[in-house]
């Protein structure tokens, strides 16, 4: 048991000095009906790296990696180039095997990093000011849309229908159970839906994805004065961070929150988690903001530091009236969020943005070529929804035994929507290549 | 307020004095290891990029009339100058690799790297969550092996392994009783109780969801008083109680006696029995919360699991029910059968309850995490649990043992993984809790938890895990009895200027929350 | 005519003209430490003894302001938006909260004057 570091001897010495004869002494105030003399059954016993390793990747070998076939999914999580330097940053131990910095002289590394993390933020979603993140954009959303109930003293949320259904079923579900409504439009694969239109005096905020679940991108600036006019607060969700690299930040299209996902920069696919939620605001609301804060101050001898700030809105002062319940978030992801980005900088971010459009340009006029095949999107980023002529999940299905991912079905994140059923979101990144882009279009021709 | 008060541009010479060596202070203001760093927004290199890319092949934008934005703002940094700047920043902080880290209620042990080399393993790390289920199966697999392992060790028939916190899980099993007793709908049930040291999570959760938080006083053994528990109740035929929330073992370090006789008045009363896993480090493999009568439990797998607490996360909170909650769980989860492993990702896929209350986020929950705990779990297997909350049950008390004759203990007995101390024995010498955590910082420690549990007035909550040696917990209990002698000998300036190594000495909060400065502008 | 009153929970009232100021005494500025934060009530709120009102806010912790008795909020102090920390150095002058339109000014004679309030601090002692 390589982990535990007392010997037998040691053992007994420390018992000695507690004066107890044996462990299960300090047990006692266990009831004795479920104290147990041993090991639970049912479970292996210890076993060294090596086993375990042999175990656990006998696992993973049974799965296809995306970097192994071509692939070309997205709708909420995108496979991207992270550069060497991030893994390796965010495994040194001082960042690693820390936690929450509570005691801020001896927790600079990570309060300085979070400072930089939601400059960044701010700065890419051309928001004022950013928290120290979420556990992911879904929840980022749910957390934003109660933070506009508490804004307008209202209880309407209206979602738009190119929201990513995960993100709209979590907001429903807080609406459920925290006790407001959350009005879900139709799946809007073109983005022509009238959001303006179901605005009144009860709506707290309006819910919008950009681009869309369906890659659709459009400019927010009307629905943003539509619902000023009407005293409810723009939330603009982004679940692809990289579009901030070419498209008109959420900020400067009038949105009052951004909540998004950051996975695109520093983090890896995962299977889909851990991400990290993006939050972003006007600073007027800085108050109502849920989670933690690092704010900029000095010490004792006036050299600048950094210290968690605004905790009073924070369960662990504020209890049953705290802002939110969330506590741990996403510290590492956010680390890796921000070495990359400290990477790329202002020229890396946008050439990487712009290669990313360019290749799904690319894309979608290879499989605009295939007879039956049509790009619905006028307008995308790196993903859209291609209409086929027979229902997605089969090919897909079709294509993953022939080893190509080739995206989405529609179906399997609107599976009620069976008008839906022909659609397929194919996105494309900086990872793929012309080969694999033709590796789809030959097999999605040959499996029509 | 934007001032480059650190080092880049006008170095601040050091107050002579302040180290026997260096009288006249450095030149630039660092000291030898110790490295002034500025933010990396005043180290820009226009035009510089840490990251080669091609070229964009020239194509017109199909952005659908959106304009592409102009600049952002973000600095220029070489591959060497952010390697640096990272590394730098790494080491103005305290960790786990580094040193001791008795934060109390938090589980600070040692995270192997085994972990950390299986979850990037592609097949984990580069799988879309949207991938087609065949392409999955290993995944899968690898959850339900983690699902099968906290069943188990629990003793309870269902787990939910979506939830990205403990919080995240709190929520999670508050909902599940919430919809269970929205499904029975036998009479309205606002209250919830919850004993006044808990976790702030518990009141802020069930708050959130719309209760009503009614606070249990403690007894004077630190337990909740179980009169005054009875008194909340009420009449079983008639409370509108829907639960209790209560960690167990509690916030003071101690097992609830009585929890038992508290599982079974719930029960009776129709309301459930939630219970915050925070320190399940304590009982893991030794006792199963299902023996005392838990319904929910949420378990902290960056606490118990041992996957890193990586600054304030990520964590991951799965949450196991008992069969009477059982098919209130959220979406997705795992089921097999002959043919595989499938997700059940709505209320009427194969395998659903029909009763699953909705999603709590994007996807099927922190796969990295699930890696990392399973790797634990296997590496201890349920004999190495067995020892390893035995062992920090132990040290624990060997603390308690140690330290009782130093520091004041406001409960008597025995104590499970974290041991509770105030500082009524500093009375009078002004010096306080804080002021021993401050002090045990310059003694090259992380401070234990300070002024909680609430209940305890000045509490230290120590938790020092199974992972240390005997020789670490031995100089641990030289400095804290060596800063007890010196608090009661009268030398409270020294405790109230500490820190004074560190990168940083006090920091002023005030300012912080009087004037918030969250993020760097340009001038 | 003035009249100075205290509560249990340490506001203080002044009264002159059926118009009561509110603050927070020197013992309560004391024992929450630098204050970094005043929330006020909006203007025209009808407020009941006990209710909560305002809040104030440290660095570690949030408290509530109670209305020590019933009226409606006609004035809230604007110089406590910007400067928190004049509750700190003049919590019984500048660094009133709100002023109430007193609708049961008989709630007054249940509370402490001046004397009543001091002795009330040594007995908290």
């Amino acid at each position: 048991m390589r982990y535990l570091p007392l010997t037998a001897a040691d053992r007994a010495a420390m018992l000695g000095a507690i004066g107890a004869s044996s462990v299960d002494e300090l047990y006692c105030d266990v009831p004795v009906s479920a104290r147990r003399s041993g090991a639970i059954p049912g479970l292996p016993g210890f076993q060294g790296e090596l086993e375990v390793e042999r175990a656990i990747a006998a696992m993973a070998a049974k799965n296809v990696p995306a970097g192994s076939v071509p692939f070309f999914l997205g709708a909420g999580a995108y496979r991207h180039h992270v550069p060497t330097t991030v893994d390796h940053l965010i495994q040194r131990g001082e960042f690693l095997t820390s936690y929450t910095p509570y005691q801020p002289e001896i927790s600079q590394g990570t309060l300085q990093y979070l400072f930089e993390f939601q400059t960044q933020v701010a700065l890419i979603t051309g928001m004022e000011i950013a928290n120290a993140s979420m556990y992911d954009g879904a929840t980022a959303c749910a957390e934003a849309v109660m933070m506009a109930n508490r804004v307008t003293k209202r209880s309407r949320a209206v979602l738009s229908g190119g929201l990513h259904p995960h993100y709209r079923d979590t907001t429903r579900t807080d609406a459920r159970f925290v006790g407001f409504e959350a009005v879900a439009c139709a799946p809007d694969p073109l983005g022509t839906e009238d959001l303006a239109g179901l605005i009144d005096q009860t709506t707290s905020c309006v819910v919008v994805q950009n681009p869309s679940v369906f890659g659709q991108v459009r400019d927010l600036s009307a629905l943003a004065a539509a619902c000023r006019a009407k005293g409810a607060l723009l939330i603009v969700v982004v679940t692809e961070a990289v579009s901030l690299g070419l498209l008109t930040p959420p900020g400067e299209m009038g949105a009052d929150i951004v909540a998004a996902e950051g996975q695109s920069l520093g983090n890896a696919l995962n299977f889909g988690g851990p991400y990290v939620g993006l939050f972003a605001a006007k600073e007027k609301y800085v108050r109502q903001i849920p989670g933690r804060l690092t704010g900029e101050t000095l010490d004792a001898d006036g050299k600048r530091g950094w210290v968690l700030t605004l905790s009073t809105r924070e369960q662990h002062i504020r209890r049953e009236k705290a802002t939110s319940n969330i506590c741990t978030n996403s510290g590492l992801c956010a680390l890796a969020f921000t070495i990359h980005l400290s990477l790329l900088g202002e020229a890396g971010f946008a050439r990487l943005a712009r290669l990313n459009h360019a290749f799904a340009v690319q894309l979608a006029e290879k499989l605009s070529a295939i007879k039956h095949v049509e790009v619905v999107n006028d307008g995308f980023f790196n993903e859209f929804t291609v209409r086929l002529p027979r229902r997605a999940h089969k090919l897909v299905n079709k294509l993953a035994k022939r080893g190509v991912l080739a995206g989405v079905p529609v179906s399997r994140l609107f599976p009620e929507a069976k008008d839906l059923d022909d659609l397929l979101l194919v996105a494309a990144t900086e990872t793929n290549t012309v080969a694999e882009m033709d590796a789809l279009c030959t097999a999605l021709e040959e499996a029509l | 307020m934007n001032s480059q008060t650190t080092a880049k541009d006008a170095p601040a010479i050091e107050p002579a004095g302040t180290s026997p060596a260096t009288p006249l202070g450095t030149i630039s203001g660092n000291r030898g290891l110790r490295i002034e760093e500025p933010l990396i927004f005043e180290q820009d290199s226009p035009g510089h990029c840490g990251v080669d890319l091609p070229e964009p092949p020239a194509l017109a934008l199909r952005l659908g009339g959106v304009a592409p934005r102009g600049r952002i703002g973000l600095p220029g940094l070489a591959e060497p100058t952010v390697v640096r700047h990272y590394t730098r920043l790494s080491r103005n902080n305290y960790a786990i690799d580094a040193g001791f880290y008795p934060l109390g209620s938090c589980t600070m042990k040692h995270n192997p790297r085994i972990n950390e080399k299986l979850a990037r393993l592609p097949g984990f790390a580069d799988l879309h969550p949207l991938q087609p289920l065949s392409t999955v199966q290993g995944a899968l697999e690898l959850i339900d092996t983690l699902a099968h392992w906290l069943k188990t060790l629990t003793g309870m028939p269902a787990v939910a392994m979506s939830p990205a916190a403990g919080a995240h899980g709190e929520l999670c099993g508050m909902m599940a009783i919430r919809a269970a007793l929205d499904h029975r709908a036998d009479r309205p049930r606002k209250r919830v109780l919850v004993p006044e040291s808990a976790h702030g999570t518990n009141p802020a959760t069930a708050a959130a969801l719309g209760f009503t938080v009614d606070t249990i006083p403690a007894d004077a053994r630190g337990r909740v008083d179980l009169d005054a528990f009875k008194a909340k109740l009420g009449d079983p035929a008639t409370t509108d109680v829907a639960a209790i929330m209560l960690t167990n073992p509690n916030t003071c370090g101690l097992f609830e006696t009585d929890i038992i006789a508290i599982a079974e008045a719930i029960h009776q009363a129709g309301a459930f029995f939630y219970c915050d896993g925070a320190n399940f480090n304590a009982i893991v493999g030794r006792v199963r919360p299902a023996d005392l009568g838990v319904d929910v439990m949420h378990i902290n797998l960056h606490k118990t699991f041992s996957t890193p607490h990586g600054g304030g996360g990520p964590g991951s909170g799965p949450v196991v029910f008992s069969e009477a909650l059982a098919p209130f769980i959220p979406l997705p989860s795992v089921v097999h059968d002959r043919d595989g492993f499938h997700l059940v990702e709505t209320n009427d896929d194969d395998g659903a309850t029909g009763l699953a209350f909705g999603r709590m986020k994007a996807f099927h929950g922190q796969m990295g995490m699930f890696v990392r705990a399973l790797a634990y779990a296997m590496s201890h297997g349920a004999d190495g649990l067995f020892q390893a909350s035995s062992d920090a049950v132990l040290n624990a008390n060997y603390l308690l043992a140690r330290l009782g004759s130093d520091y004041s203990t406001p409960f008597e007995g025995p104590c499970m993984h974290e041991v509770l101390f105030d500082d009524r024995s500093l009375k009078g010498s002004g010096v306080t809790t804080l002021d021993i955590a401050k002090a045990l910082i310059d003694e090259g420690y992380h401070p234990m938890t300070v002024y909680f549990p609430l209940v305890v007035h000045g509490a230290m909550l120590i938790e020092p895990t199974e992972t240390e040696t005997r020789a670490a917990l031995d100089q641990f209990i030289a400095v804290m009895k060596g800063l007890a002698e010196r608090a009661k000998s009268g030398h409270a300036d020294y405790f109230h200027a500490a820190p004074t190594l560190t990168p940083r000495r006090r920091l002023d909060e005030t300012a912080a929350a009087r004037k918030p400065v969250l993020r760097w502008k340009a001038n | 005519m003035s009249i100075l009153r205290f509560t249990k929970d340490h506001e203080w009232i002044q009264v002159e003209d059926g118009i009561g100021t509110v603050g927070i005494t020197d013992y309560a500025q004391h024992a929450l430490g630098d204050l970094v934060f005043v929330e006020l009530p909006e203007l025209g709120r009808e407020v009941v003894q006990g209710g909560e009102v305002a809040v104030v806010e440290s660095v570690k912790a949030a408290s509530e302001v109670y209305a020590p008795v019933d009226g409606e909020v006609v004035e809230a102090n604007p110089g406590l938006t910007d400067e928190p920390a004049i509750v700190n150095t003049d919590p019984q002058g500048a660094g009133w909260f709100f002023k109430l339109r007193l609708s049961e000014p008989a709630q007054l004679d249940a509370l402490m004057d001046e004397d009543a309030y001091k002795s009330f601090l040594e007995g908290l002692e």
